[in-house]
């Protein structure tokens, strides 16, 4: 379980000038959607863009702390 | 991961053209987002093959490690990564993912 808070930090973290949306899908802390929006997209294809998210979140998704999470990532 | 296990992982993602890594199989997907890859390929028509992850635990963690992706389902096209349920969705929705499986040629 994680607070959306720390999801937002955590991606910012790696993407400085992200505008990060966070929906916890379930109330339960484990279930979100993000939507990210970031200057670091640009030029990378879908997979790329989604692999700079994950990787900012890499702990919360290995130790399953995030369980499911929908993504969508945009260029400004 | 083991040398046995790449090899293993790199065998199976070229076993067929299109193949997906998911919870259950195409009958019974056990995951709400391996259901969307598998709903998304029907309507495609796409000839496809399924690799349980929950059959085995090597696997479904390996293969995270193999294409740096955290989660499953993983749709590789002629051993190629694409993506998981998400990006599938987006590319199915902006019509690139029809072009796609022409191209592989199993539509």
């Amino acid at each position: 379980m994680i607070s959306p808070t720390q999801v937002k930090e955590m991606i910012q973290g790696a993407l400085p000038d992200a505008q990060v949306q966070v929906n916890d899908l379930t109330g339960g802390g484990d279930h979100y959607e993000v939507i990210v929006v970031s200057r670091e997209f640009a030029g990378k294809g879908l997979v790329q863009q989604h692999q700079l998210v994950y990787a900012a979140l890499q702990q919360a998704m290995a130790t399953e702390a995030i369980h499911a999470l929908s993504l969508k990532t945009l260029t400004p | 991961m083991t040398p046995e296990l790449q090899t293993r992982l790199e065998t199976l993602t070229q076993s067929h053209k299109i193949v997906v890594f998911m919870k259950g199989n195409k009958l019974m997907p056990q995951c709400g987002f391996s259901n969307n890859v598998v709903q998304i390929l029907n309507s495609l028509g796409a000839n496809y093959e399924t690799v349980d992850v929950l059959e085995d635990w090597d696997i479904r963690q390996g293969i995270k490690e193999y294409s740096n992706w955290p989660t499953i389902p993983q749709v590789y096209i002629n051993g190629q990564f694409v993506g998981g349920s998400d990006v599938l969705i987006q590319l199915y929705q902006e019509g690139q993912l029809a072009e796609m499986i022409q191209a592989a040629g199993v539509s």
